[in-house]
């Protein structure tokens, strides 16, 4: 269900940790497991996480399903439903707010034609509010899947942003 | 991001040049001699721990708790595994320094665990990181392994008897892993739900064993204190509250970003090195220490000094150092608004007065704010804050509480119009 480099990197999580303690890396291995996903996955719904692919991560790491599947509901990164190729996540507390954080998510709702939470219709771009992301300084913050952060996204830089990921 | 340095953690970084962060540029910058200092001379753990009580420096992350003092409370004789944690997991609003060590100089953090895991007796330790700024957590690991191939990590270190490892484990979206029973449980691959205390870390914490967690700035803060001696860093601040700082100043500034100055350096000063209130409009209010900590009206900030002490005998708090600042367009409702709604999207479920009360708070006050307010409302919220506070196992709570109640204190008055009137008192719009 997983690459071989997906599990050589899950192998890695389980080495940090303390042999009788392998419960501790579900977290890296459940985050693996939804990188490949988004990777791989041509539609929404194969780029989000579910319970087969739960229960297989909680196989090889050595925990029931269901200790995983909380871990993977608890921690909202990790995506229980379906979502775009591209996973545009924008700050909008308070200190962002103050700085346009706001503003730079309603307009690129606008640019997408969509609303907070939604996903365009070819499945390319899904839209949400994200709390703080510890880079306030940085506001408007986006996170595109989660991993990489784009700063100071004035619309200018939005637009850029949006014609380098179509 | 920028940050402007004058402190002991960013002395000499140069942040402008990509390897800054590197083990070869830290070296050159005089790092590990601390380290080197104490394996040379075998340094007695006590002293190590001795010197970090005399430096003055108080847990960076938030509860301003006396770093020296936290490691003592390790049992010295204790026969198995213990473990030192750092919580990188900077996630209350407001705060983004702990991002910018990672990213410009994450061997001050890898130096400074290791002597706490030298000083603690410690074998392992883990540095927990925000899920969010993933990108810091890759090249935290890739200096973990510069430190690695060095010698300076692993069995026997520099050749001598004394071996540690650490590691990096990430958060994936959680508010309150920050908490550091939440961080454990969250370390140990479960759901991040606070423990009760006691016991405390100390006799039971990672895996049930002996634990001391700190924050990222704390441990960075190490290297300088051993190398340079505590009495140095504690004379780079004031009394009982030694050493620099590192606030995180957003909202309306003209210069958002990090600067580290010596604690009891004035806010006006530090208004000023942020390039002063942007479009020279007049500043209404003033959060002195991250989302948690009361907010205070700007004439009170403006006659305070940023240091633990002093923010504390105003009525709000230190707290993470993180400033937020908002100027007279600011309408008081909807900015606390965004502050009840992220308590209550954070809440952990686990204990009810917060799991419900949050969710009250936020409600109330959503509807004041557009409009639909209720007379009786204040008082609601008031009732609710007080069946919150202080009734749950950790602190999230109270952190939701302390904004609504200092919200509604110094600036009832536009609370109190948009109730009566319907329409606030401030034209507000998200810039």
């Amino acid at each position: 269900m997983l690459s071989a480099q997906s599990l050589a990197k899950i192998d890695r999580e389980l080495a940090k940790y303390p042999a009788d303690q392998f419960r501790s890396a579900i977290m890296g291995a459940l985050r693996i497991a939804l990188v490949e996903r988004h990777e791989t996955g041509n539609t929404p719904e194969e780029r989000c996480l579910n319970a087969d692919v739960i229960e297989f991560v909680a196989n090889y790491v050595g925990i029931p399903p269901v200790a995983a599947y909380e871990v993977a509901t608890f921690y909202n990164m990790y995506d229980m439903k379906p979502v775009g190729k591209y996973k545009l996540t924008v700050c909008t507390n308070l200190p962002c707010a103050l700085q346009g954080g706001v503003n730079a998510a309603h307009y690129i709702g606008e640019k997408l034609g969509i609303g907070i939470g939604e996903t365009t219709a070819d499945g390319k771009f899904t839209l949400l509010e994200g709390e703080c992301m510890g880079a306030c300084g940085d506001a408007p913050v986006l996170l595109v899947n989660n991993h990489k952060m784009c700063s100071f996204m004035t619309r200018e830089a939005i637009d850029k942003k949006l014609a380098e990921l179509e | 991001m920028a940050v402007f340095v004058n402190g002991v953690i960013f002395e000499g970084v140069d942040t402008a040049a990509p390897d800054c962060w590197r083990l070869e540029a830290y070296m050159a910058r005089g790092g590990y001699q601390a380290l080197k200092k104490i394996l040379d001379n075998k340094i007695p753990q006590e002293d190590v721990i001795a010197e970090v009580k005399n430096s003055g420096l108080r847990g960076r992350g938030g509860a301003g708790f006396p770093t020296g003092l936290k490691w003592s409370f390790m049992p010295r004789s204790f026969p198995g595994d213990k473990y030192v944690v750092c919580n990188t997991d900077e996630g209350e609003p407001g705060t983004f320094k702990d991002r910018d060590i990672i990213i410009y100089n994450p061997h001050a953090l890898i130096e400074g665990m290791i002597i706490a895991g030298y000083a603690m007796g410690c074998k392992a330790g883990y540095n927990y990181i925000h899920g969010e700024i993933f990108e810091a957590y890759e090249l935290f690991e890739e200096a973990l392994d510069e430190a690695r191939k060095a010698g300076l990590l692993g069995q026997n270190i520099l050749g001598t008897d004394f071996s540690f490892d650490l590691f990096a484990h990430h958060g994936y979206g959680a508010y309150i892993c920050g908490e550091e029973t939440a961080l454990l449980e969250s370390l140990e691959g479960k759901k991040g739900q606070p423990r009760f205390k006691p016991p405390f870390p100390a006799s039971f914490g990672l895996y049930g064993k002996p634990t001391t967690i700190n924050n990222t700035e704390s441990f960075a803060s190490v290297p300088f204190i051993i190398r340079d001696g505590g009495q140095k860093f504690l004379e780079a601040g004031k009394p009982n509250n030694g050493g620099t700082k590192l606030f995180s100043i957003s909202g309306h500034v003209n210069r958002p970003g990090n600067y580290e100055i010596p604690l009891g350096t004035p806010f006006a000063t530090l208004l000023e090195m942020a390039g002063g209130m942007k479009d020279g409009k007049k500043l209404k209010a003033v959060i002195p220490g991250g989302s948690s900590a009361p907010v205070l009206p700007g004439e009170v900030m403006m006659e305070l000094t940023m240091d633990y002490d002093s923010i504390s005998k105003a009525g709000s708090m230190l707290g993470s150092g993180a400033v937020i600042v908002m100027n007279e367009d600011v309408c008081m409702v909807k900015a606390l608004e965004r502050l009840a709604y992220f308590y209550h999207e954070e809440s952990c479920g686990q204990c009810t007065p917060c799991r419900e009360g949050t969710g009250w708070l936020y409600k109330v006050i959503h509807r004041i704010a557009n409009g639909e307010g209720r007379d009786g409302d204040l008082e609601l919220l008031e009732s609710v804050g007080n069946n919150m506070a202080g009734r749950t196992i950790c602190a999230l709570a109270d952190a939701a509480v302390f904004p609504v109640r200092s919200f509604t204190k110094h600036f009832r008055n536009e609370f109190e119009h948009l109730i009566k009137h319907k329409k606030a008192l401030v034209d507000h719009k998200w810039c």
